[in-house]
Formats: structure tokens, sequence, C-alpha cells
């Protein structure tokens, strides 16, 4: 059947699907892989800009080191406040151009797209996780600081994993904003799904048509990506009750205590557990 | 009499123009239990969040062993790993089971093996009756037991000194008594400890010495038998009745 006999709404979404749905779906891929990498590197920049803006300082502390912090500081800040305050589609043009022009720099489309999603989301996840991070009771941290830890230590056995599971919400959040968001990357060329999609439907002029599969698309994205995080969660959460050790007093002593072994992903250190699996 | 572990010196404390602590002077001395009693507001907290530093004095010594620990060049966290310090309010790590709660410090302060830790963890578990429950998050037990778990978090570190804020103020009454059972135990053995506490009881039967603190200064110390059946001050004797009277 050709592009001109085929009249009605479905069957023109058909045709689509049946000519174009390679073109489609590698659209939705590149959305999401630009999603998720900008998520991710996105997550690292917020928690390092996050803890920098919660280390404490105090009059004890040697000058440059607060010198340091203050500079850092306030950079980090006017970082934060410039890219929540812009539309990502103005950063975008703002600095693929930019670089084009004036540094002879061209950015690939990929580099591009991971640059600004990352970039985007880092503003957003410092203000986030400096928050996750004030929420936790001080008490945990002074918990952690009577038997001797660092700071560094506290940071990372104690608060950070407390923080990241009452972060998790919102890393969801904006891994479904940037699997919407891509979309604006399209102003610089990423050929991404709403490229593809207005791509398509420009051939023959079926917008309506087009942008219904482009609508389904997105929603199964980012619907599973809601799922999956939620599912996350209930994970990070551990089970709801535990089974009392069966302690027998006197084997404990020659070394025969019983307790229930760790789970599988418990068996690497304590180290790599919580932070761990936030991070992956 | 033995050397001191920790001798107070002069010690100030204020907090803007509000001073808190004014020239607290007194020694602990290996298995010295020490009680500090004083109404709310009087500085007993403050003393022992300054001796564990959690608070920097603004003035005055504190000795370890001699040496100043509220010193500039002083690191904190290996002088708090020496000095087991149990909350009010438990501060258990809520990321962690009870088992870690009482390993953690010791993988990564001490630098323990892992099965070392597991095996002094248990032991000090066992010894506060929370053997059973290694695999409990917190959140899933009673205040009484978390403070059992806090104790026995503190013990695993070896500590020479152990503090105490108010370690059962903040339990149901029925739950008190396991806490201050496990605190006695540890007394007889000759542990060192430094109590905070409103149980007399407790002040009075357990420790050799007691501090009367108000306004910020010891006002009388002594022993139980001094302190509570012969006190000199006004303000102890009135402290004291108040508290007889409920
Ligand atoms: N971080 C702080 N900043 C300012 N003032 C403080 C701070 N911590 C304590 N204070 C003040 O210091 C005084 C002594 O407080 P502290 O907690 O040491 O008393 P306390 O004897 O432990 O009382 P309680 O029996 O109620 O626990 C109080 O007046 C309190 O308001
Ligand atoms: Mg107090």
């Amino acid at each position: 059947m050709s592009a001109a006999a085929t009249t009605g709404y479905l069957s023109r979404i058909l045709f689509l699907l049946d000519h174009y749905s390679i073109s489609f779906l590698r659209g939705a891929g590149t959305s999401l892989l630009i999603a998720l990498v900008g998520t991710f590197v996105g997550c690292l920049i917020g928690f390092l800009v996050g803890i920098i803006q919660t280390i404490p300082f105090r009059a004890k502390d040697p000058l440059p080191k607060r010198v340091l912090l203050r500079v850092l500081r306030v950079i980090l800040s006017v970082y934060v406040e410039v890219f929540r305050g812009t539309p990502m589609m103005v950063q975008a043009m703002f600095i693929y151009f930019g670089l084009m022009q004036y540094a002879h720099i061209h950015m690939g489309m990929w580099t591009a797209a991971f640059f600004i999603v990352s970039i985007n989301t880092g503003a957003y996840m410092a203000e986030t996780v400096r928050g996750g991070i004030l929420s936790i009771d001080p008490g945990q941290t002074e918990g952690a600081k009577a038997i001797g830890m660092t700071h560094f230590q506290t940071m990372f056995y104690v608060i950070f994993p407390q923080a990241l599971r009452n972060i998790i919400p919102q890393i969801g959040n904006n891994l479904i904003i940037n699997i919407k968001d891509s979309s604006v990357l399209s102003v610089i060329g990423t050929i991404e799904l709403f490229y593809v999609t207005k791509q398509n439907a420009g051939t023959y002029y079926w917008y309506f048509e087009a942008m219904t599969l482009a609508m389904i698309i997105y929603l199964i994205m980012t619907f599973t990506c809601s799922r999956l995080l939620r599912w996350w969660e209930k994970r990070l959460d551990g089970p709801a009750s535990y089974d009392l050790a069966t302690t027998d007093t006197l084997a404990f002593t020659s070394g025969m205590t019983r307790f229930e072994e760790p789970r599988a992903e418990d068996e690497d250190e304590l180290t790599n557990r919580d932070l761990g699996k936030g991070w992956n | 009499m033995a050397e001191a572990i920790l001798e107070v010196r002069h010690l100030s404390k204020a907090f803007g123009s509000n001073v808190v602590l004014r020239d607290i002077d007194f020694d602990v001395r290996p298995g010295d239990v020490t009680s500090i009693i004083g109404a709310s507001g009087s500085g007993k907290s403050t003393l022992l969040r300054c001796i564990n530093l959690l608070e920097t004095p603004t003035a005055g010594e504190i000795l370890f062993h001699g040496e100043n620990v509220a010193a500039a060049h002083v690191n904190e966290a290996a002088y708090r790993a020496k000095v087991g310090m149990v909350f009010q309010s438990f501060n258990l790590f809520n990321n962690m089971t009870v088992l870690e709660n009482c390993t953690v410090g010791q993988m990564k302060v001490l630098k323990r093996s892992k099965s070392e830790a597991r095996e002094t963890a248990l032991r000090f578990l066992t010894r506060v009756g929370m053997a059973p429950y290694v695999n409990a998050k917190p959140r899933q037990i009673s205040g009484g037991q978390k403070q059992r778990v806090a104790i026995a978090r503190a013990l695993a570190m070896n500590p020479e000194i152990l503090l105490f804020d108010e370690p059962t103020s903040a339990l149901d009454p029925e739950m008190v008594g396991e806490v201050l059972e496990v605190m006695r135990g540890l007394a007889s053995d000759g542990m060192t400890m430094l109590v905070v506490t409103h149980e007399m009881a407790f002040a009075r039967d357990v420790s050799n010495h007691v501090v009367y603190m108000n306004h910020g200064v010891i006002c009388e110390e002594g022993s139980p038998a001094q302190l509570f059946g012969d006190p000199q001050k006004a303000e102890t004797k009135e402290f004291l009745a108040r508290f007889i009277r409920g």
C-alpha cells in the first residue's frame, strides 16, 4: 500500500510503524541513553557539589582551608543558580554555538547532549543532595564521630546512604524529566525521539499520527523508569522483618554462633554496600 | 592513687554570650564511676560533649593521659575512638543492622578485620543481651534495646572511658531497668564511666564519685555517701530535696 492511499488515522499509524519503526526506536534509544547518562553524571556532579557545600568548617581550621572552601562555595552556588535559572534549550544553543564560534570546538552530537543534560541535572541534584544531607538527624553524625570516624568516613558510611535513600524519588524525577526534556536538544541537531518524529511526520505531513507514536513511546519509557525506581527504593529499605539469630552462648565462644548469613548483595564489605547500590 | 585518665582543667564553654560552663575542674581515674547530676540546663550535656570534643571548649584544658586534647593540632577522631559515648537519643546508624552498627567503627576506625570485628561485636552484643537481634535494623527494635546496642557499639571500640548522657531519659519506664542493669554490670567489671543521670538511685548505689552541677559550675562533689547523706551546700540540699519529693 502506498502512503498516498493510506487515509485513516490508525492505518497511517500502522504505516509509520511498518516503515519507520527502526528509526523511531533508534530515536527513543538515543533519548533514553542521553537521559540515563545525563542523570547518572548529573548525580555525580550533584553529590560532589552537595558535599562540598556541606563540609563544616570552624574557626579552628587553618586559614587556607577556610578561604579555599569559601571561594569554592561561591563558584558552586553561581553554577547552581545559573543552570537552574535558565532553560535547558537556551543553554544547549548557548554552549553549542558559543564553543563553535569562539573556541572553534565542534562538539559531537553525543558529547554535546551528555554535557548539557549532565551539567543541568547536576545543578538540580546539588540542591537536592544538600537538602538530603542536611535532613539527616545530626545525631547520626554525632554517633559516627563519637566512635572516632573522620568527617569523610561519617559522610561515606553513615550520611550518604541515608541521604541517598531519601533522594531517590528526586533522582527518579530527574530521570523522567530528562527523558522528556532531551527533546529540546533537537535544536542543536541531536537525533533523538522528537527530532526523528518531526522528520518522519514531515515526510507526509502526518503530524498527528507521528506525535501519537512519540507520545506512546515517551510514556512507555517514563512509566517503566518510575516503576523500576520504585522497586529499587523498596529494595534499599531491606526486609520488613528480621529473624532472630539463634545464638547459643556456649557455642558462640568457640566461634560457632549462627546468625543469618548475609544476603548475596551484602557479601562485599560494608564499604560498597548501600552506597555502591546507589551509584549503579 | 592511680594516674588519672582524664583531667579537666579550668574548662569553660560559652555559646556566644551565653556562658554555659565556668572553670570546671575534675579528674577521672581508671575504674572510676562518676555520676554528674544537676538541674536541667545546668550544663551537664555540654560538659560531656566538650570532653568528647563534640563541642570545642572556649577555654581550659582536657588532659587525656596528660596530653591536652583541646589543643588545635590534636587528631580529634583518634582521640574520640578511645572515649566512648552513649547518647540519650541512641544515635544508632539507621542504615545499618545491629551487627553492622557494632562492626563499622572497628573496621573503619580501628582497621580490624571483618571476622575480628564480628567476633568482638558479638561478644559485646551477647553481653548486653542483644545477640539475637544482629539482623535487625534500629527502627525495628525498642528504645531499651537500641540503647543496649549503642552501649555494645561503644564497648566494641574498647574505649578507655565511657561517657553516658542521660542514657535512660528517653526510655519508657519499663525499659529503664534493662539499661541500668547493663551499666551496673559494666561498673562492677571495672569500666571507667562518666554518667550524666537523673537516676539518683544509680548515682548513689553504683558510682564512687558524684558531681553536682549548678548553673555551669561544679557546686559540690564527693562520694555518694557524702553528697547524698550529708550535702554541704544549700543548693545541693535543695536540689536533692526537690528530687526526692519528685
Ligand atoms: N548549641 C548550643 N547553642 C547555644 N546554647 C546551647 C547549645 N547547647 C546548649 N546550650 C545552652 O547551654 C545550657 C546548658 O545546656 P545543657 O544541654 O548542657 O544542659 P543539661 O544540664 O544537659 O540539661 P538537661 O538536663 O536538660 O539535659 C542551656 O542553657 C542551653 O540552652
Ligand atoms: Mg543534657
